[in-house]
């Protein structure tokens, strides 16, 4: 293949997935984490799309296309507690939210 | 002299998605993150070109960057202020502690994939050049992967209703006084 083989990939992806997590476990905002979460997804759906070039499958593909719908349905189910939360007048902090009782 | 324009443009996509990465998490204004990770979806796309993606490119575009970066958009204007302000005060033990372990992480990612693939990662197969375009995709959906196509209906379909139970079970609070 021309230009850069899987592992430039893959470590690219690594490089994502870690400041997915970093974010994850770092900020306190839950529209942030949010964000987080879905540079954490791409860099899975990186690796899967660099692994379906490799071995000339294009199961990767569509499984990155799966996971695509995942973090759509994710983020509407996010952002909806997000406003719930929101016309509670609760603050959005996530260290503060640590009880369900309504 | 196209092998070395391949590198050019993996490494500004490597570089624009790291660094968008990076501004995403860093920055205290979540819209300011949100447009970064507009910008972090849109280099993928140009890596998922690269890897000859070219119909997961185009969703990613469009679905991705486009209607999902749009919802947080609107939302993040609806909340209408800033969140939080993470690094007042200096560095606490919780932060550095997260340092240490998405540190620890990306190591071990990158150690196992250099023990025990960049040797056979080295060679890649031809492919045809209907590779990755929207016919063979739509194909592999509607045979191999019907199993999979028909549960991520079903997940979308739950979430859309998860969404409206959600934001209608919100407002009882308000109009009780």
């Amino acid at each position: 293949m021309k230009g850069p083989d899987p592992t430039w990939y893959l470590a690219l992806a690594a490089f994502l997935f870690a400041i997915g997590t970093l974010g994850v476990m770092l900020r306190r905002s839950p529209l942030i984490i949010l964000l987080s979460i879905e540079i954490m997804l791409n860099g899975a759906n990186l690796a899967f799309i660099s692994f379906s070039r490799h071995h000339a499958e294009m199961d990767g593909q569509i499984f990155a296309l799966a996971v695509m719908a995942v973090a759509a349905s994710e983020v509407v189910v996010g952002l909806g507690l997000i406003v719930a939360v929101h016309r509670r007048r609760l603050e959005l902090d996530v260290d503060k939210l640590s009880t369900l009782r309504g | 002299m196209g092998n070395a324009l391949v590198w050019v443009v993996w490494f500004a996509a490597a570089f624009a998605c790291l660094g968008s990465g990076a501004a995403v998490v860093s920055f205290t204004n979540p819209f300011y993150s949100a447009l970064a990770l507009i910008g972090n979806l849109g280099s993928l796309a140009v890596l998922y070109l690269l890897l000859s993606a070219e119909f997961v490119a185009a969703a990613q575009v469009l679905v991705y960057a486009g209607a999902v970066m749009v919802m947080f958009l609107f939302v993040i204007a609806y909340l209408g202020r800033d969140a939080d302000a993470p690094w007042a005060g200096g560095p606490s033990w919780q932060a550095l502690g997260a340092v240490a372990a998405a540190g620890a992480l990306m190591v071990e990612i990158v150690i196992v994939i250099g023990l025990k693939a960049s040797g056979r990662l080295a060679e890649a197969p031809d492919i045809g050049a209907s590779f990755g375009t929207p016919a063979e995709i739509g194909t592999l959906f509607l045979t191999d992967h019907l199993l999979a196509f028909e549960v991520t209906s079903i997940v979308l379909l739950a979430a859309a209703v998860g969404g409206v139970v959600l934001g209608s079970h919100a407002t009882d609070e308000e109009r009780t006084p």
